[in-house]
């Protein structure tokens, strides 16, 4: 993992002194709500529905066993015991007094942490594959790149003030894990035709009011241009987004107004100019980075387990978990396991502190010592021998987190909605919570098979409602809760954003509008392997339309 | 019919205005009948936060109900009574009842 160099710690913890003065002037009627309010938002603070909000940045979604203790003694004794995991690989706590996030920061800089540009109109903390460095299907591992990204954005001081937030995503596969399409820079790591690293690049794609899938303008930029080229589309997108209408501020709108290929020349153009000055990344800068995230010395072990598949056959349960949970790994006799915060009827992406001890335990001891926060809103633990993965499931199962339903049905993503968040239009965690109960037989979810549902209690899209193969969108009906319903959705290499089906449900409804899909997709499918997001492009809406609307 | 709400600067609760300062109990809320009431008691909460007490004081319609003052927008009433699921809800109801 990658650790702190004097800089990097001498600059958290000056942050911290520098943020803790400022609260200290705020609380003293020094500073008002007017000045006060960018300074925290810099900081990761958020006034919210209920309290302040302290939104904790997972550098491309790698902690530490040590650093997943601190969080759960921050939620222990500075909030109300747990934690919501978030679509940033992010984490963030609903109850923090101000007074007390200084204690908080400081805390978090023990163990390397920080809640450093999580908010505000800058580059934000850069997300990567979850399953980085340890997939089976990765041409390099994308966090080195993500570090050095990191390294950079933090307090870039040409790009603090940006027109609005700028969201980066590195991932080294084909299958991508990552949403990089759906980013204002999404890399992914590849070889050319030579065996040279470097990255297929998109730009300007983003959920929001307006969704937009990436625009693709490398197919290979070489490794040691990296930063050259961000600079040169954040300069750009700089120079020339608009700041007079916040929603027409990303990326995605100005090269949607201005043109892609008018765009793209802008950025070749200057990236011509500081091509070969000081951001051109020195090849042995790279590979000392990349010695941070050197896999751990795995023992040389056979591709097959004779226990763990006595296990598998003794154990239904535990059979279907791992049929979900876990993910081929490099490293022969090894495995991924996701860890599931989706429990059947439960709240998306919450831990309890004991349920954070729990998984910090058994990363130390099976994993490594590191665990993965995924945008999916669950954990991973990347380096567990096949041998063990019994154990993991049977020390998770004691923490309550042995559901076994990655990818499926009830793995839904939501938004905090309307229950904690101040822009929310509608809840929801409620809806989240009754879609998995009405599908949490395990029979049935494995019936239907892999099937992501995403909510987002407003039109902001945290919750990735347009790459859901079911998206729902929580609206404001002169009054009423309703849900917009769209089908067809995908963040991954095939990217799509999905389409409104027809009229919004009440809440009464919704969860009945989505059985009502999912059956209509068992009826049409041609084979129980056809999963539903093919066919849904199969068949388009017309059968959905008719069993929702009784129209064609 | 409305109140005025806020949060409090130091710890972020949810407040209302009272006769005589600010409270976490919507119960104990001064119901205000008329503009100039309105706007009186939204000068005294502007003080309060000139003086740093309380954050972004703003109106919320209610109405007396069987439970006393009732908010008429989902969403403040679930500011008023808080997480209407998960971890927070339980405890929530615990430090209203206390």
């Amino acid at each position: 993992m990658y650790r702190y160099d004097e800089f990097d710690e001498a600059f958290v913890r000056e942050r911290v002194a520098q943020f803790s003065d400022q609260v200290a002037r705020r609380l003293a009627g020094d500073l008002d709500e007017e000045q006060f309010k960018p300074l925290r938002l810099q900081n990761g603070v958020y006034l919210q529905l209920h309290a302040y909000m302290l939104r904790i940045a997972v550098p491309y979604g790698t902690l530490s066993s040590r650093q997943m203790r601190k969080l759960a003694f921050i939620a222990r004794n500075y909030d109300k015991g747990y934690g919501h995991f978030t679509t940033r690989q992010n984490l963030q706590f609903n109850w923090p007094a101000l007074k007390d996030v200084p204690e908080i920061l400081g805390h978090l800089a023990d163990v390397e942490m920080h809640a450093i540009q999580t908010s505000g109109n800058c580059i934000r903390n850069v997300t990567a594959d979850h399953f980085a460095g340890v997939a089976a299907d990765e041409v390099a591992d994308p966090r080195p790149y993500a570090e050095i990204l990191r390294q950079w954005s933090t307090i870039h001081p040409e790009f603090l003030f940006l027109p609005r937030k700028f969201k980066i995503a590195v991932t080294g596969a084909d299958a991508d894990r990552a949403a990089v399409r759906f980013h204002d820079i999404g890399l992914q790591v590849k070889r050319n035709e030579a065996g040279e690293l470097g990255f297929a690049v998109w730009i300007g794609g983003g959920m929001g009011r307006t969704p937009m899938v990436g625009y693709q303008i490398r197919d290979f930029l070489p490794e040691a241009d990296l930063l050259a080229y961000s600079e040169a589309i954040v300069r750009i997108y700089n120079l020339y987004g608009r700041r007079d209408n916040k929603y027409k501020a990303r990326l995605k709108i100005l090269i949607h107004e201005g043109g892609a290929e008018t765009i793209a020349a802008e950025i070749e153009q200057e990236f011509n100019e500081i091509r070969y000055g000081v951001l051109r990344l020195p090849d042995d800068e790279i590979r000392r980075i990349e010695t941070y995230f050197a896999a751990p010395d795995y023992p040389t072990r056979a591709s097959e387990s004779v226990p763990f598949k006595r296990a598998r056959l003794a154990d239904p349960a535990f059979d279907r978990w791992v049929g979900n949970n876990v993910s081929p790994h490099r490293a022969p006799g090894h495995a991924i396991v996701t860890v599931s915060l989706k429990p059947i009827g439960g709240v998306p992406g919450n831990a309890t502190a004991d349920q954070m001890d729990a998984v910090a335990d058994i990363a130390e001891r099976f994993s490594a010592d590191e665990i993965r926060v995924s945008h999916e809103q669950n954990l991973v633990l990347p380096h567990v021998a096949l041998e063990d993965v019994k154990a993991v499931y049977d020390a998770l199962a004691a923490a309550g987190l042995a559901t076994g339903n990655a990818g499926l049905v009830t793995d839904i993503i939501a938004c905090p909605g309307l229950d904690y968040c101040a822009l929310a239009t509608a809840r929801s965690i409620p809806v989240a919570e009754r879609i998995s109960e009405r599908f949490g037989n395990p029979e049935r979810q494995q019936e239907i098979g892999p099937l992501k549902i995403k909510i987002s209690g407003c039109i902001n899209a945290c919750g990735h409602h347009h790459a859901g193969h079911i998206g729902i969108l929580g609206l404001d009906r002169k009054g009423e809760e309703f849900y917009q319903i769209t089908l067809g959705g995908s963040g991954d290499e095939t990217a799509s954003i999905g389409e409104i089906v027809g009229r919004g449900f009440s809440t009464d409804e919704v969860v009945d509008a989505v059985q009502q899909i999912v059956d209509t997709y068992i009826v049409h499918r041609e084979s129980s392997e056809e999963s539903f997001l093919a066919a849904y492009r199969r068949l388009g809406p017309a059968p959905f339309k008719e069993a929702l609307y009784g129209t064609a | 019919m409305d109140i005025i709400t806020a949060n409090r600067l130091s710890d972020g609760a949810v407040v209302f205005l009272t006769a005589s300062g600010w409270s976490t109990r919507i119960a104990e809320a001064q119901a205000l009948e008329g503009k100039e009431s309105v706007a009186a008691a939204l000068a005294r909460a502007a003080a309060d936060a000139e003086a740093s007490i309380i954050v972004e004081p703003y109106p919320v319609d209610v109405e007396r109900r069987a439970q006393g003052l009732t908010p008429t927008k989902l969403r403040e009433r679930i500011r008023a009574q808080g997480p209407t699921v998960g971890h927070s809800k339980d405890l929530h109801l615990q430090v209203q009842a206390a």
